[in-house]
């Protein structure tokens, strides 16, 4: 079976567990969820939109942590052998970023509407600031998910996850920060060139070195 | 003794910059005034660092094609070294700052950017302790060392450009060039950046031998 055959199976069977289970798709959403409606008990109303905007990305780093967190360790080592034994590292490796990028995606986009609903409404240019956090979600798909890889072989995964992905996540926060705040305000979008053209370079250098370094995270 | 001639220069040229970077004639310039002097210790600990962290990614890169335990050993000590570097870096930066910008840490971010990349390489040193056997820590610590490292790169070559920052050479200028710095200084901060250098150099070897050693003993006990 060829990479891309490989992929296509294991994304579908991903999503298939997913759905059996749901327990931990719903864990994720009711996450996000009751983080936004305990902020908004706690901050009431948020006027200034440097705020509202850190506040929204600091809901969305720890629910995506918590939702990448378990990609890897959540299965046996048994099923993991099993796996190693029928397709290639690569392949586990593009099947779970693009499956995290979908769970990603949707949780975003379900954060970003009860947060739109709960605080005041104050984007200025809201299809704009939608794509900032769809490129967000895609970059936490990215680097969580090899970093999930590397705690999961550890004792004490959960908390290492923490510890290992904050740094190394810090400087697409910032870039990702600075992308939406000019979404917020409605600049003019052509200002904002720069920060995706950094982004879109982090992606593809973590996607690259995720690609070549798992093989010999999995062999194990 | 023609082994030692790089351990030599290396305390020559230190000794050297202290001393002259201490008593040498300084372009007198406003808010600066004397303190340039700092640059010939707080500038070259970054060099040191960044050459460390350097050697220690491309030693994680060797352990993963050898799998030989001695190159492991080499990319924890260089990391560790660099690491110490980069809080005298941030130390001697921070006594600065508090002179010429009013505060300590002023929020700028070059300072945050050096403080989130030790972070990394602390984390990479937890990371570690976390793994009992040895093969499978130096494998999975390697790969988190080359995975840390381009995202690194970024945040302290790339970013800091971006934005606004009171270190010389950010928002929009190149970098560090030789036209900025006033031809006084350039006899002393070169020597320093060298000097340093080398010093981190020995103290990684230093210490990658103890821990060979070290090894070697509890092999045989």
């Amino acid at each position: 079976m060829d990479l891309l055959n490989q992929v296509k199976f294991l994304i579908r069977k991903e999503i298939m567990l997913e759905w059996r289970s749901k327990y931990a798709l719903n864990g994720i959403l009711l996450y996000v969820v009751s983080t936004v409606f305990v902020c908004y008990l706690a901050f009431r109303e948020i006027t200034s939109p440097p705020t509202w905007n850190a506040l929204f990305w600091i809901i969305m780093l720890f629910a995506s942590v918590n939702a990448i967190t378990k990609s890897f360790i959540q299965e046996s080592r048994g099923r993991q052998l099993y796996y190693y034994t029928i397709t290639s590292a690569q392949a586990i490796i593009i099947s779970k970023i693009i499956y995290n990028i979908f769970l990603m995606l949707l949780l975003s986009a379900i954060a970003l509407g009860f947060y739109t609903l709960v605080f005041k409404n104050l984007l200025g240019d809201p299809l704009f600031y939608f794509f900032a956090v769809l490129l967000g979600s895609i970059s936490f798909a990215s680097v969580f998910t090899m970093i999930s890889g590397i705690a999961s072989k550890a004792n004490n995964a959960g908390g290492l996850m923490a510890i290992l992905s904050f740094p190394v996540i810090i400087p697409l926060l910032v870039v990702l920060i600075k992308l939406s705040k000019n979404a917020m305000d409605g600049l003019d979008r052509s200002v904002s060139y720069n920060e995706i053209g950094v982004l879109i370079a982090i992606n593809i250098i973590v996607i690259t070195t995720s690609l070549l370094l798992f093989p010999y995270l999995w062999h194990d | 003794m023609n082994k030692n001639w790089w351990k030599i220069l290396a305390t020559v040229l230190v000794l050297y910059s202290i001393i002259a970077g201490f008593l040498f004639h300084v372009p007198a310039k406003p808010i600066l005034n004397e303190t340039i002097r700092n640059i010939h210790f707080h500038v070259p600990m970054w060099f040191a660092m960044i050459v460390m962290l350097t050697v220690s990614f491309i030693y994680s890169i060797r352990y993963l094609s050898s799998a030989n335990e001695n190159d492991d050993l080499m990319a924890v000590e260089s990391a560790n070294v660099g690491i110490i570097f980069g809080i005298l870096g941030l130390v001697t930066g921070a006594v600065w700052a508090k002179y010429t910008w009013g505060e300590a840490w002023s929020n700028d971010p070059k300072q945050n950017s050096a403080a989130i990349a030790l972070l990394v390489y602390l984390a990479y040193l937890v990371l570690r302790n976390s793994l009992e056997e040895e093969q499978k820590r130096g494998r999975i610590s390697a790969v988190y060392n080359i995975f840390a490292f381009p995202i690194m790169v970024v945040l302290l070559f790339i970013l800091p450009r971006m934005t606004d920052s009171l270190h010389p050479g950010n928002g929009g200028n190149p970098g560090f060039n030789t036209k900025d710095m006033a031809p006084e200084l350039r006899p002393v901060f070169y020597p320093a950046v060298l000097g340093w250098i080398l010093i981190s150099t020995w103290i990684t070897t230093i210490r990658y031998r103890i821990r060979k050693v070290e090894n070697r003993q509890n092999l045989i006990n």
